[in-house]
């Protein structure tokens, strides 16, 4: 071989090398770090004005300590792209609101940095997660949108000891089945401020059941877990009141020809369809109902994915009703005190738009709950800086009770669920003003002691 | 004279694997059809009327799928590659079509006067899939006319990402829902003691014409000459004085003009179009031209119908007689299911592929 070529090979051998050598260099520990700071926690111990070691030993978590001046890294995950875009911005707004009403943490101000997408799915969740948790120095995440993204998501910030609490997941399997036994996807750092669609595919069946005297019912999902949860959950109330559910089927997200699913349905004879799914597919399941023999009677009846505007207002979404969370909230004061009804307004003065989904509320009530739980849990060092241990962050979420949240008095249970947990039911009588859709509730359901349906106003 | 002595069986592994595979096919699909037979007999299942609603809901869909694949079929004809950015094509007539049927639904045209207002909305969207399809040709195909023939594969993958984020950029990310449709459209109408949908009848019938118009041109005229001759064989084609950057042309521009078709006629049946929609029907078009036959343009148009029908027809009758759940979500697994058994059983397709000399074993 010429001495050309010897050269590049040569080179080649040297890159690699490098690369290695890159590779297996010194990683910054991952658990106590705050960029610069990270080589602090072995420098000589100072003292708090306690008296104190500062910073104390970090807990099984690791923690974070904060310098003097630098701020309070929390972060957004949510779904700010794509059909369910709507949910996330939505939620982003109120993490900004909320941010606002709090303000700083002793002296330091609060960070969001960049709002990671989530897509609303598992890869979303996952990738957004491993973005977030290689950031050094952040205490917590809000979100995810969608209960599909966070099972991966909390996988990798479980690990890190980050805590996420979400304003918007609702699927049982992330917390409990509220009989004690903790969800197959349930983590030790996730909570939620929404509620546990348990409680709305249960209270949504004791409205099919019970005031519309249904008995013969057909599902359709589309396969995530937020959606197959769901229906799940109506599925098993339903039958536990004595309905019948006559076909319980699915759909893939994406699908636009609706008939063959609906020709299923058919097949059973229902008196009501319930497709807990999200837009476009629900729009072609109410456009092509029509055109399927058999259903020219069955009553449509949908969930929170599809409460927007723009289905509402589709001539075919005519007498269909939509369970999804109780919003409300008027009346109701959030931590910092400010009204609901304030918030509405500096919400449409800041966006100019009325909130477009029913989460916000949601995540204004997670954020301050997070900010809150820091600036508790926070000793703050000699010179200004600040610790925070992430376990006993995780702990004073968890023992969260009696919260003053726009949505309601939260307390979390043992498992993560912290929301209020009311539910209602939507009647769309007219679609020319879809707006008014979607406020005339004609059921209200929450949570019981035990765990069970207690209607609070028909 | 010697006889002739018989060819002796090659005992192969190949051969007992592919034919186990037909055999396990064959029976899969009668035990499902006749699980499904036996519940219509017990009074379950579905009615007469809900089997013929789906055969007609596959045929209206497979003719989509058959126009889309007729462009398909032509580029891989002539020039022997995939054409990736077809779906976008797709796409491009069907969001355009959207501006004109609003503006349309605006004027009053669309309500009351719904041949024309549909008439105008077709033309728009297939001059817009048209234009695209040319643009892409030249722009992204012409220079890489001698290359390799997975280049110029991967510049149409690329260029249907290019071409669903430029939609996206130019027209936003929401859903544009087409005007409700004509009075005269709604409901349904009773052919030959058949009831179907009316929009239903219309997306199949245009698309009838479509293809028949299609058929007629490139067998009839001289045009339609050239381009079976380039896709018979490109070099002889030069020699005898055809312009083969022309007609080339012509191609993508002709399979634009039949994608932009069913654009509007999509629209028609589901009304929601965004930037994304070319992308399962671009993939299921395409396996309806590997189905039918690729290269062969009666071949892409059957292989659309049949790929339609499989897909209303074939979980509800095949897998629900074998008591599996949830089957309408299957309905991909049946489609691509049926392209393999397909090509397992009949490799060229069904029609038979028509592929040029170079390309011929």
């Amino acid at each position: 071989m010429n001495r050309l070529t010897k050269l590049r090979h040569l080179g080649v051998l040297l890159v690699v090398f490098a690369l290695f050598a890159a590779a297996c260099g010194d990683d910054d520990a991952t658990t106590t770090t705050a960029g610069t700071a990270a080589t602090t926690t072995t420098a000589a111990a100072t003292t708090t004005t306690a008296g104190e070691e500062f910073p104390p030993a970090a807990g099984p978590a690791g923690g974070v300590l904060i310098e003097a001046g630098a701020p309070v890294e929390i972060r957004a995950l949510q779904a700010i792209s794509g059909e369910v875009a709507f949910l996330g911005v939505d939620q982003v707004r109120g993490i900004e609101l909320a941010m606002e009403d709090f303000g700083d943490i002793h002296g330091h101000t609060v960070n969001l940095g960049t709002v990671e997408d989530d897509l609303c799915l598992g890869e979303g969740g996952g990738a957004g997660a491993t973005v977030i948790a290689a950031q050094p120095g952040v205490l917590g995440v809000i979100g995810t949108t969608c209960s599909g993204a966070a099972v991966p998501a909390m996988a990798i910030f479980n690990e890190a000891g980050i805590v996420m609490i979400s304003g918007s997941n609702t699927g049982p399997s992330l917390t409990s089945d509220f009989q004690g036994n903790a969800g197959e996807n349930y983590f030790p750092f996730y909570l939620r401020t929404a509620h546990n669609d348990l409680i709305q595919g249960g209270a949504a069946a004791l409205f099919a059941y019970d005031v519309l005297g249904l008995t013969a019912v057909c599902t359709i999902h589309d396969g995530d877990p937020y959606t197959s949860g769901l229906a799940g959950a109506f599925g098993n109330a339903f039958e536990v009141l004595g309905g019948d559910i006559v076909v319980a089927t699915s759909i893939n997200k994406g699908d636009t020809d609706m008939v063959p699913v609906l020709t299923e349905c058919a097949a059973g004879a229902p008196e009501a369809i319930y497709f807990p799914i999200f837009q476009p597919e629900g729009d072609f399941i109410l456009q092509q109902r029509g055109g399927v023999a058999g259903l020219e009677d069955v009553i449509m009846y949908g969930a929170d994915g599809l409460i927007t505007p723009e289905l509402f207002s589709l001539p075919e979404a005519e007498g269909a009703y939509f369970s999804g969370p109780d919003l409300g909230f008027e009346g109701n004061a959030g931590f910092t005190g400010e009204t609901y009804t304030n918030l509405v307004a500096r919400y449409e003065a800041a966006y100019g738009e009325a909130p477009v989904a029913a989460f916000h509320a949601h995540t204004y009530d997670a954020t301050m709950m997070l900010l809150n739980a820091i600036e508790s849990v926070a000793v703050q060092g000699p010179d200004g800086e600040l610790w925070v241990d992430r376990q006993a962050l995780r702990d004073f979420l968890y023992a969260t009770a009696g919260f003053p949240g726009v949505t309601g008095s939260l307390s979390c249970d043992e498992f993560g669920d912290c929301g209020a947990n009311t539910v209602s039911v939507s009647f769309n009588e007219d679609p020319s003003d879809p707006q008014a859709g979607i406020a005339n509730v004609v059921f209200r359901a929450g949570k019981g002691a035990g765990g069970e349906i207690v209607v609070i106003d028909s | 004279m010697q006889l002739l002595k018989p060819r002796s069986f090659r005992f192969s592994w190949v051969d007992t694997f592919l034919w186990a595979i037909r055999i396990g096919a064959l029976v899969f699909i009668l035990v499902g059809v006749l699980g499904t037979l036996s519940k219509a007999v017990d009074g379950e299942g579905l009615t007469a009327q809900a089997w013929r609603e789906l055969i007609v809901t596959g045929l209206a869909q497979g003719s989509m799928y058959g126009l889309i694949a007729l462009g398909y079929s032509m580029v891989y004809g002539v020039l022997g590659f995939i054409n990736f950015a077809h779906g976008e094509v797709f796409m491009a007539g069907a969001v355009t079509g959207f501006f004109a049927a609003n503006a349309l639904a605006d004027a009053g045209v669309w309500e009351s006067q719904p041949i024309v207002g549909l008439g105008l909305t077709i033309l728009v969207s297939m001059a817009t899939s048209t234009l695209v399809a040319v643009l892409i040709e030249r722009l992204a195909y012409r220079p890489l006319r001698g290359a390799p023939r997975l280049i110029p594969l991967i510049t149409s993958i690329g260029m249907s990402f290019f071409l669903q984020y430029t939609f996206r950029g130019l027209f936003g990310e929401s859903f544009k829902s087409y005007p409700v449709l004509p009075t005269v459209m709604q409901g349904r109408i009773s052919i030959f003691g058949l009831e179907i949908l009316k929009t239903q009848m219309v997306v199949i019938a245009t698309a009838a014409v479509a293809m028949a118009g299609l058929y007629t041109y490139v067998t009839r005229t001289r045009m339609g000459r050239a381009m079976r001759a380039i896709a018979e064989d490109r070099e002889i084609a030069a020699l005898m004085g055809v312009n083969v950057n022309r007609v080339i042309a012509l191609t993508f521009a002709v399979g634009g003009a039949m994608a932009g078709v069913a654009g509007v006629l999509w629209a028609l049946l589901f009304r929601q179009v965004y930037f994304l929609t070319g992308f399962l029907p671009g993939i299921k078009a395409f396996t309806a031209a590997v189905l039918g036959g690729i290269g062969n343009m009666a071949g892409a148009y059957v292989g659309g119908l049949a790929l339609g029908l499989f897909e209303s027809v074939g979980p509800l009758l095949v897998l629900d007689g074998w008591g599996i759940p949830s089957v309408s979500q299957l309905k991909d697994v049946v489609a691509f299911s049926a392209l393999v058994l397909i090509l397992i059983f009949r490799p060229t397709g069904l029609l038979g592929e028509r592929l040029a000399v170079e390309e011929r074993g």
